[in-house]
Order: structure tokens, then sequence, then C-alpha cells
């Protein structure tokens, strides 16, 4: 009895003084932390994904905090939450467009002929590797899906042997861009709907006999953009997206209809919003 | 002093705590796959084992064994290292950053690492008075760091090497360990 009394007084006298030499450490050691940089991790978005190029988001904070990063440096966040940390740091957010992912390519099995049947491993970049093409043309989607299994939004999907961005659900982290190994995916401004969908740069003949959605370096639209917008790039158009007013007549005159509408959804992408919200 | 410096070797190689103790195996595989983090964790083991066998010390001779609280002695030190860790790490960020930076994450995660339990037992059952547990201490976590700066060595050019499927990854790393072992055993028969 008196052992294990003795034990629990000691003990607890142990106990009380680490807890207040804890106590009074922490209170004498305190560091202030920036209270800003605590706000502005409130306000990120916490997933850590990386997108924007630090370790997570308690270290993108500390950047944004230091100056290092820009207000507007998450990607995934977008606008709403660069205006929010604009406000803590007290600098204006630059008005941020919301950019996108594009897949830029129009080959689908009906337009672009498949070079027979590909039975290897089911990924672009192994296909790649090994010199294969899947389709008659060298430059369009290949249609295994790389950007499909990377996405972690789960935006990306195949339509008709080409990959298909859900702009509803992609948060522009790029992934995909890296992923593609013939570079076809590129992050455009969301509200720019006039996008060039082809990346063949070969002469218009050429193209014609590999696919039928293809860019044949006509240049019809140039001449129809009054706003300096569309230029070609070698007999690839290239859209300025700071020039367009998105007035759609080089869409219209594009006799490879290779220019998207001002508005491109594909109703298979479109309904995507709900099956997300199941898984 | 000859005994001093006897404890100090004896504790870096020739009963070294990862190799022929086998204590605090955990963050021996775990941090070693890099130089940089190993070197880390080594100075924060260092630094942690130094104190705690320190106070442990103190702690036992003073207070446990007076009042013959030897059985108590394992929650006690657990308790008593975890707290001093947590209190050094507050010191050390307001009043060294530097070395908080470096130190980083490694310094709260030893707090539970069993090598540094261990040596504070150790120390105790060797019945050390208060400098010979500081050397003590002091010279095993020099065999920690040592022995994991070694293995980090050796990971990295595994790395870089083609090995059959069915050893890559966790087994290789197991193999090269054990393999170390055996070569700091070739210690044990080292004597002045």
């Amino acid at each position: 009895m008196n052992t294990i009394l003795i034990t629990t007084i000691v003990i607890t006298v142990i106990g009380i003084i680490v807890g207040a030499g804890l106590v009074f450490t922490g209170k004498k050691f305190f560091v202030p932390v920036d209270e800003r940089e605590a706000a502005v991790r409130e306000c990120l978005p916490g997933n850590n994904c990386g997108a924007c190029g630090y370790a997570g988001c308690d270290a993108m904070a500390a950047a944004i905090v230091s100056g290092e990063a820009p207000v507007n440096g998450c990607p995934v966040g977008g606008a709403p939450v660069a205006a929010k940390i604009g406000g803590i740091m007290g600098t204006d957010a630059e008005a941020l467009e919301r950019k996108v992912a594009f897949v830029r390519c129009k080959g689908t099995c009906e337009a672009c002929r498949q070079q027979g049947n590909y039975v290897g491993i089911n990924d672009c970049r192994s296909a790649a590797l090994a010199g294969i093409n899947l389709k008659d043309c060298d430059y369009g989607c290949m249609g295994l899906g790389s950007c499909v299994t990377v996405c972690p939004q789960h935006a990306i999907r195949l339509v008709d042997g080409v990959a298909v961005v859900n702009p509803n659900l992609c948060v522009a982290c790029g992934l995909c861009v890296k992923t593609c190994p013939k570079g076809l995916i590129e992050l455009v401004p969301e509200s720019k709907h006039v996008r060039v969908q082809c990346m063949n740069r070969d002469k218009g003949p050429l193209v014609k006999k590999v696919c039928s959605a293809g860019c044949i370096g006509c240049s019809l639209c140039t001449r129809q953009c009054a706003f300096d917008a569309i230029h070609m790039d070698g007999s690839l158009a290239k859209v300025t997206y700071e020039n367009c007013t998105q007035c759609g007549k080089c869409a219209e005159k594009c006799p490879a209809h290779v220019i998207t509408l001002p508005c491109p959804v594909p109703a298979a992408a479109a309904e995507k919003p709900e099956e997300a919200t199941e898984a | 002093m000859k005994s001093l410096i006897l404890i100090m070797i004896s504790g870096a190689l020739i009963n070294n705590v990862v190799l022929n103790q086998f204590l605090g195996i955990c963050s021996f595989l775990g941090v070693s796959k890099q130089m940089k983090a190993s070197a880390s964790l080594g100075g924060a083991v260092i630094f942690v084992m130094t104190i705690a066998s320190a106070v442990a010390s103190l702690l036992y001779n003073y207070v446990l064994a007076p009042f013959g609280l030897d059985f108590m002695k394992t929650i006690v030190f657990i308790l008593v290292i975890a707290a001093l860790v947590q209190i050094v790490e507050m010191f050390l960020k307001k009043k060294s950053p530097a070395v908080y930076q470096a130190l980083g994450i490694y310094l709260p995660l030893i707090t539970t690492n069993c090598a540094v339990l261990g040596i504070a037992l150790t120390n105790v059952q060797n019945e050390y008075n208060f400098i010979q547990s500081v050397l003590a201490g002091f010279g095993t976590a020099v065999g920690f760091t040592l022995a994991i700066v070694l293995l980090a060595g050796i990971r990295s050019r595994i790395h870089e090497e083609d090995l059959p499927r069915p050893v890559r990854g966790a087994p290789i790393v197991l193999i090269s360990a054990a393999l170390m072992s055996i070569a700091f055993m070739g210690f044990s028969g080292l004597s002045f």
C-alpha cells in the first residue's frame, strides 16, 4: 500500500512539474506565427495537390505570405480563392482567368482511320515510346487514355477514341499536359471558346489523306478575322486568345470544321458532373 | 579518463545501437533513402539522445532510486523524454531558428524512438553516473548516425543498380543492413 502511494505521489509530482514546464516554455518561447499565414492557409483548398509547385498548401501559404508566390498562385482555387487571399494580403488579386485543359484533336474513330489493332500496354506513353501510332495521323490523340488515368479530378474521358476534357471538373493542374506524349493538351482560358482543335503541322493534302477533321492550313480563318486574333503557324492555325472576341466567323468559314464554336462542350462530357458527385 | 573514452567508443562501434542491439530500426530503415535526410536525422538523434541521457540519469539517481521506484523507470523516462524534446523544440524555434530548420521534422519524430529510451534504460542498467551517462548517450547517437549515413550511402548506390526483381525495394535494404550488422560484429573483439 505504501509503495503504491509513494509511486502515485512521485509520478504525479513529476507529471505536474513536466506539465508546468511545458506550459511555461510554451508561454515564454512563444513564436508569433504570421497571422496572415494561417488565414491564407484557411482559404486554400487543402488537398495538397502540389499543382502550384510547392510541397503542399502549408508551404504555399508560407510562400504567399513571404511574397514568393503570387496571391493567385493556386490553380485549383481559382479566382474566388485568389480574391480572398488578395484581401488578406492587402493586394488586389490580378483577375486570374480560370483555365481549363483542352485536347487539340478532333480525330475520332470516324474522322481518322485506325492503323490495325493495338495489343500492348494500354497507355499512350508506352505506345509512343515504342514508336507506335494507333491512327494514321502522327499528331493526333492516341486514344489509350493516359490523361484519363492521370487526371485527379476524373475530368477527362475518351469519347469516340479521342480524349475530351470536361471544363466544369477541370482544375487546370496541368498533369495531363505533362502526360500526353503527343503534347496535344494545353491550358486555355475557360471563357475563350474559339479554339483550334488540331495539332497536325503537315501540309493540307497530307492532312486530308489521314483525317477528315484536321487543319489543312488553308488560312481562310485568318482572312475572316477582323481582330488579328488568328494566325498561321506553319500550316496550322493558331488563336491568340487575348485578341479573340469570339465572333465565331473563323469557325463558320473553316472547311474542316476544326475551329470550335462558342459552345464546345460535347453532350457526353456535359453530363459528367452528376456521375462525379455520385463517385 | 580512459574508461570514459572507452564508453563512448563502445557505444558508437562495439555495441552499435542499431546494428548490434537492434534498437531504432524503424527510423534506420525509414529515413535512410537520402543521404541528406539521414544526416539531419542523425544530428537530431545526437542532440536528443545526449540530453535525454543526462536528464534520465539525474532523474534516476536523485528521484527514482532514493524512493525505491526502480520499477517505474520506463514510464517516467518516456514521459520526461517526450516533454523534454517538446521543450527543447520550442526553445530552439525561438532562440535558434537555423538549428530548428536544420533538424526540422526529425526532432518530434524521434521523441518516441525506442533507441532514445533504450539508451536511458541501458545507462541505468550499467549503473553509470551522470558524466558516464551523457558520454554513453552521445557515443551511441554517433554510432546511430554512422550506421544510418552508411546505409543511406549504400542505398543510393543500390538504387542505380539493375537488381533481380524479387530483391528490389525493401528486401535488398534488409540484406544490406544485415551485412552491415555482420561487419559491425567485427568490432566486438576490439580491446584496449
